[in-house]
């Protein structure tokens, strides 16, 4: 028992640290220790990284292979862990100024993650389950968070019953398999389902795919996204944009490779398909949104579809594609909300595309990070955006779905479009946006960061690479 | 056909035909009743598989005190539910060529339904508790042993609920009097109240 | 050394080109032009120091870098040294150094530049330090790639510095001709160097020249059917040459490209770089001494090149397009001499070409200059009084290239001026050589010697006497250049008189003798003090061939010495024993084209109108060149625009910018429009996308599933 505990004692922890956040919260000051806490939680989470970073390699199994600890699930850990960091840091004073920093908004965040920690570690279905309830929970409550507003409440009522059904479905998926493997543990379903395989258990992991496409928001399940990124406040959407995805896209790797290992040619056929949909989707719907908030939607929708891509190749280095590809969206897209976050006008928050017409002459360097940031995010050589498509596409190729390959090359021309268009409207836009200038420091900090990183990060991508192959390499054997 | 058998299949009508007529009834109170049917005949299936202690815990908090809340809140808010299905009327032969569809496939699923090599379904209720241990031991030993990382994980999602439900509702309105027993407690009469002569004539 | 004289140009064109902000207009300039002196300098010291048989194979090479290594194509950057080079090297250095310091003066105001806001010059220095080392690395190169690089390296700098005014239309019109003409010539060198590489394995010239006796025997199949490997091989490298020296059929870029400044004629379309393609046929000569069609096909185009480029050259008026087609006509001579054979013979006239149509040019340049940048010769006249030093410099220039010298007095060389050495030893070699094209080339490059002289006179005439025609403004402002223009003139004079008898020896004086200076054969003494021409060539000259002694050469290994001469070539040695009136032939054109200029410029002025009148389709023939230029717009020009303009407008435009834009705004919005509004905001539509999805899952899965 004490292992089992050993093993997951970074879970352990940041819950402890979120209970004894709420004790102190709610005796001690209440929402004035709001801003202290993000600063405190930012820190936790570094150091949880950090710690579960320089673990050391090895694979540990907990509670029966219920949890698992290997270097895959220390890689989404460790992306998980910073992104939140992050997203804390960027969205203190953006909550504080609208009123919203209560001090449960950290310990809330600190739980979605113990949640997104469980869900990449999971190796039973019901503990995926556990993980990934916990993690919607407070996503939905986070969402809704602006209670105030009309958007923002209709965001978490919409996010909490689609999310229902989505675990609705996802249940009756993981009943199905129950049935047919007589066990919840991947270990068990892996050795159950091999070969030929029935009906049933096909229709088990059909529905399986369905929940976990809704989590990382792949069409057709996608629906939810766009009017969820526009409600909630800014940097719960930023939130929403990265740590969430990053352990959906682990959790989902998890199960099709820890559960079903052993009938790829099934599974592959449901990614594909999921991901040509969320490509072409997301690349074309995006093009007809005035709200930058709306299109970063789609625009994670398309990101998804690469990110599955990768994942379809069923093969150890389309693994190591994907979360090469996770970890440089997630930068990317730190980058791009520190941006949208810093866009006001008198204070209140702007959201229209239309308001950056001209940006460049007011802010140039900051134009300038966000130029860096929308190319790479459309792909464009030579930032490290485009090594992350590069790597999804080679795997695909090498793993002989160069239809796959082709069709997601013509979704990214498609998609370059409305990042280029934010371009023109910054550098050739009709009359002079009356943004605010200056904002915050730290905001200012994230945006060059993460542009800098989309520059700098063609030499080696910060070996990244590595890292994402030993965790592959974890993962699938 | 035993009467268990006969009960069994009592039981589960019961349960589907609950189910469907809470989608299908007009009116909203109805269609809470008919939920509590529905749990009841589920609560009646967990009997017959020996787990009278799950089939309790139903009664009481799903029949007791979730539909009642039910029932209070449906029976509170007057929402035009037949307006909104109006709507949902539109999709109607749609969703029902879907449903239609699903359910034979699902149909065709369990037409062909294998298990895997070594795995069998339960014929007996007493393999799920075990040992034949009671109920409630059976059940600790699988919360407490076998499942006690999900069950701390279940404990953790009910705080989120909890935590979610106070952060979205609980308003601290600065202009409400509230009772504040010290202040009355140490309430000195002298201080409350100041008398004024007022001369005759002049008003305030 | 090699190393340095390689680099100095382009270590000055770097600096003057991007530095000069940092050390001003001036201080740039400087550089390159000081650069240039080192260079010129060192080479002449490589020159005179070069001793062929210090080294084996008569070359030697300077490793710079590792280049190209690809499969079996093993490539350095290196410098080969031998007599070749050498030559080569003091021809470019000590012209590009003089053209240099010319164009302080030449370039000190341009009215198509503002004075006060551009700066021009910096730049037209780093573009001539930069063609110098262009041309540097095409002569020194050891390989093929390595001289395609300076090849097409040349190619460029020509084409900035035609186009360097570039506000006229007619500037960049010549440029883009060059460049485009030159495409022409290059595809075949590239096709050349190609089937080199297929046959030998090897780019390398050591390699090449060894491989020469086997690959003559040799057949490729290219096209249609097979050829003699050797013969395809140097008839593509020869479509190079032409190319790049004007030869007739690509010759048209070259009188058009005097649209750039007047140093750059000087330097690049007179002296140095036209004569690459010469340098190019004499550098590949273990491989063209085995081709034999090819070298008459060369002796056939040199000879209508110098024939029709003096005919055209007659009639034209500008003063620089005289000189560009006397120019063409020059290159001709090389070509014939290549073609039978004296390679040594074609860079001797090389050399001597390059002294004294670096100073016609410059001459005239100095003449524009003093003219304000009037070109046209009908409005020059009596000049010579106006500009003395210039009229002297181009009389020794005209003297030059006309051959004028002392026919028949041998003091060990002929007496004469350089064109009268060299030229004369072409049209020698040209009848010695005793084949059909050869003695056709005699006569015709003698028909060509009577014209060059009656254009260049014509030249003189019309510029520096008779009355002062023209803008009477401008001849009252008429004045010498400045000495930095002067100068070199003075310099280049020297090598216009002089050239010639200094290095007959090396070049034509016999067998022995070319061979020691090119380090193809060692020679014994005595063999050098034999001479074919015995001292005032009174007959014994002639008698020496017909003693019966028939004439004997050891057999030289190709690769051997910077030049190859087969065992049965005896052209050089035949040479000397020419009838006496053959040698005197040139002498005599040249003094009726003397007389006959004299006649129609001095004497008798209006004689030129009224047969201009007479022979008014003759006149109009040459003066439109031929219509050369008017055929190729009608065969080449308007076909490329016709379909250049059909795939614009129907493939480019319609089908393909059509067909995208269709689909990018027609089809695209369309899926936008659909996907808004399937958002529709209601949760029981999103419910039913899931559930649609769902279905497709599961239906897919039924269909495809268990496989």
């Amino acid at each position: 028992m004490s292992a089992d505990l050993n093993i997951i004692l970074p879970e352990i922890f940041l819950s402890i640290f979120a209970m004894l956040g709420l004790v102190v919260g709610a005796y001690g000051g209440k929402d004035k220790l709001a801003a202290l806490f993000v600063w405190v939680t930012s820190a936790v989470l570094v150091a949880t990284a950090a710690w579960i970073g320089f673990q050391g390699a090895g694979t540990g199994r907990a509670f029966g292979g219920m949890f698992v600890d290997d270097g895959f699930a220390r890689f989404a850990k460790v992306t998980i862990l910073l992104a939140g960091a992050a997203i804390l840091l960027m969205s203190e004073s953006y909550m504080a100024r609208r009123d919203l920093l209560r001090f449960e908004y950290p310990l809330l965040i600190v739980l979605a993650i113990v949640g997104m920690m469980v869900m990449v570690s999971a190796g039973d279905l019901i503990a995926l389950y556990m993980g990934l309830e916990l993690q919607s929970l407070a996503l939905y409550v986070v969402a809704a968070l602006r209670r105030d507003s009309v958007k923002s409440t209709e965001a978490g009522l919409k996010y909490f019953v689609l999310g229902a059904l989505s675990s609705g479905l996802l249940l009756y998926g993981a009943s199905l398999v129950y049935g047919f493997a007589g066990t919840t543990l991947f270990a068990g379903i892996i050795e159950a389902a091999e070969g030929e395989t029935p009906l049933g258990l096909l229709f088990g992991l059909a529905f399986i795919c369905a929940g976990l496409a809704f989590k990382i928001s792949a069409a057709p399940f996608h629906m939810w996204t766009p009017d969820v990124y526009e409600g909630s406040p800014t940097p719960v959407t930023a939130f929403f944009a990265t740590a969430p995805k990053v352990a959906a896209m682990g959790l989902f790797a998890r199960v099709v490779h820890d559960a079903f290992g052993g009938v790829i040619g099934d599974w592959q056929q449901i990614l594909a398909v999921l991901s040509v949909a969320s490509m072409f989707l997301g690349a074309i719907a995006a093009i007809g949104q005035t709200n930058i908030k709306r299109l970063m939607a789609y625009s994670s929708i398309a990101h998804m579809g690469y990110a599955l891509m990768g994942l379809a190749a069923g093969t150890a280095q389309g693994v190591e594609a994907m979360l090469i590809y996770m970890a440089i969206y997630v930068t990317m897209n730190i980058g791009t909300f520190a941006f949208i976050l810093s866009m006001e006008k008198d204070g209140a928050p702007v959201v229209e595309i239309n308001a950056l017409s001209l940006y460049s002459k007011r802010e140039p360097m900051k134009a300038l990070a966000m130029l860096v940031l929308l190319f790479s995010l459309a792909g464009v050589p030579p930032l490290v955006g485009f090594f992350a498509k590069y790597s999804v596409l080679l795997a695909a190729v090498d793993a002989g779905l160069a239809w796959l390959a082709i069709l997601g090359v013509v979704a990214s021309v498609i998609g370059a479009f409305y990042y280029l268009r934010i371009v023109y409207l910054m550098y050739f836009g009709a009359d002079e946006s009356e943004l605010d200038t200056g904002g915050s420091g730290i905001l200012w900090g994230f945006l060059i960061a993460s542009a800098a990183a989309m520059v700098f990060g063609v030499v080696n991508l910060f070996g990244v690479e590595g890292a994402a192959a030993a965790a592959a390499a974890a993962l699938v054997n | 056909m035993t009467p268990v058998v006969l009960t069994f299949y009592l039981f589960a009508i019961a349960c589907i035909a609950g189910g469907l007529f809470t989608v299908i009834s007009r009116n909203p109170v109805h269609s809470v009743l008919w939920l509590i049917l529905s749990f009841l005949s589920a609560a009646g299936l967990f009997v017959l598989l020996g787990a009278e202690f799950i089939a309790m815990l139903l009664i009481i908090v799903y029949v007791g005190a979730v539909a009642v809340l039910f029932l209070f809140v449906v029976m509170m808010l007057d929402v035009d539910f037949a307006e909104l299905k109006g709507e949902l009327a539109r999709y109607m032969p749609l969703a029902l060529l879907i449903g239609v569809v699903i359910l034979m496939q699902l149909a065709m699923a369990f037409g062909v339904w294998t298990t895997a090599d070594g795995v069998s379904i339960a014929a007996e209720p007493d393999a799920v508790a075990g040992g034949g241990a009671h109920n409630t031991e059976a059940l600790g030993r699988i919360l407490y042993d076998q499942y006690f990382l999900l069950f701390q994980l279940a404990g953790l999602i009910l705080l989120v609920a909890m935590v979610g439900a106070i952060v979205l509702t609980l308003r601290h309105r600065t202009n409400v009097k509230r009772q504040d027993v010290l202040a009355q407690m140490y309430r000195d009469p002298a201080k409350a109240m100041e008398l004024k002569d007022i001369k005759p004539g002049q008003g305030l | 050394m090699e190393t340095i004289i390689l680099f100095a140009p382009l270590v000055g064109a770097l600096i003057c080109g991007f530095g000069w902000r940092v050390i001003g207009e001036v201080a740039a300039q400087w550089t390159a032009t000081l650069f240039l002196f080192l260079a010129a300098i060192l080479s002449w010291v490589t020159f005179l120091t070069f001793d062929p048989f210090a080294h084996e194979g008569g070359a030697y090479t300077v490793t710079v870098l590792r280049w190209i290594e690809s499969g079996s194509l093993a490539t350095d950057w290196a410098i080969r040294m031998d007599r070749l080079t050498a030559t080569m090297l003091i021809v470019i250095t000590t012209v590009s150094a003089l053209v240099h310091l010319y164009s302080f003066g030449y370039m000190a105001h341009d009215d198509n530049f503002d004075d006060a806001r551009e700066s021009y010059r910096p730049r037209f220095f780093a573009y001539l330090s930069f063609f110098t080392f262009a041309m540097l690395m095409l002569v020194t190169a050891d390989n093929l790639v390595q001289l395609f690089f300076g090849w097409e390296g040349v190619g460029l700098a020509s084409y900035l510095l035609i186009g360097f005014y570039f506000r006229k239309p007619s500037a960049n019109a010549a440029a883009i001709k060059a460049f485009v003409v030159n495409r022409v010539g290059d595809f075949g060198l590239a096709l050349g160097i190609f089937a080199i590489f297929l046959m030998v394995d090897s780019i390398s010239f050591n390699d090449i020249f060894a491989a020469a006796p086997e690959l003559a025997e040799k057949e490729i199949t290219f096209l249609w059917t097979t050829w003699p490997a050797i013969e395809l091989i140097c008839f593509l490298l020869f479509i190079g040459a032409m190319g790049k020296s004007a030869q007739f059929i690509l010759h048209t870029w070259l009188p058009d490209a005097m649209e750039g400044p007047t140093p750059v004629s000087a330097l690049i379309h007179a002296a140095t770089m036209v004569t690459a393609g010469v340098f190019l046929v004499c550098r590949m000569s273990p491989l063209m001494e085995f081709a034999d069609w090819t070298q008459s096909f060369i002796v056939w185009i040199g000879l209508i090149t110098a024939f029709f480029a003096a005919t055209v050259g007659l009639v034209q008026n500008d003063i620089k397009r005289v000189i560009a087609y006397s120019t063409c006509s020059q290159l001709g001579y090389m070509f014939v001499a290549a073609g039978v054979g004296v390679y040594s013979v074609a860079m001797f006239h090389l050399l001597t070409h390059a002294f004294f149509k670096a100073m016609l040019f410059l001459g005239a340049g100095s003449v524009i200059h003093g003219m304000h940048h009037e070109q046209d010769m009908r409005n020059y006249g009596g000049l010579r009084r106006k500009m003395p030093y210039t009229f002297w410099a181009m009389m020794v220039g005209t003297l030059a290239i006309t051959g004028v010298g002392i026919p028949l007095l041998y003091l060990g060389f002929p007496v004469g001026f350089a064109g009268f050495v060299s030229k004369d030893a072409i049209i020698e070699s040209a009848y010695a050589a005793g084949t059909d094209a050869s003695i056709v080339a005699f006569w015709g490059l003698v028909a060509a010697a009577l014209m060059t002289s009656f254009y260049s006179w014509r030249l003189m005439f019309l510029t520096f006497y008779g009355e002062a025609r023209g803008d009477h403004h401008t001849h009252e402002h008429a004045h010498e250049s400045p000495m930095v223009m002067v100068a070199p003139l003075g310099v280049l004079a020297v090598g216009a008189i002089f050239a010639g008898m200094v290095f007959y020896k090396p070049f034509f004086g016999s067998d022995a003798s070319v061979d020691k200076f090119f380090g193809n054969m060692k020679v014994e003494e005595h063999a050098l003090a034999e001479d074919p021409v015995s001292p005032l060539m009174l007959g014994a000259a002639h008698a020496a061939g017909e003693d019966g002694k028939e004439h004997k050469r050891a057999a030289q290994v190709p690769g051997q010495g910077a030049i190859y001469i087969a065992e049965d070539n005896h052209v050089l040695h035949e040479a000397h024993l020419v009838p006496k009136w053959v040698k005197l032939s040139p002498f005599l054109a040249m003094l009726a084209g003397f007389l006959l200029a004299y006649q129609f410029y001095i004497r008798r002025p209006d004689w030129p109108e009224r047969l201009a009148e007479n022979q008014r389709y003759l006149y109009n023939f040459l003066l439109n060149k031929w219509y050369v230029d008017e055929i190729y717009d009608f065969l080449f020009v308007k076909p490329a625009m016709w379909v250049g303009t059909f795939l614009w407008k129907k493939g480019d435009g319609a089908t393909i910018d059509g067909g995208l834009n269709g689909l990018a705004m027609g089809i695209v919005p369309f899926f936008t429009r659909l996907a808004g509004r399937a958002q529709s905001g209601y949760i029981f539509t999103y419910a039913f996308a899931m559930v649609l999805g769902i279905l497709v899952l599961v239906t897919w899965m039924t269909l495809a599933g268990g496989n």
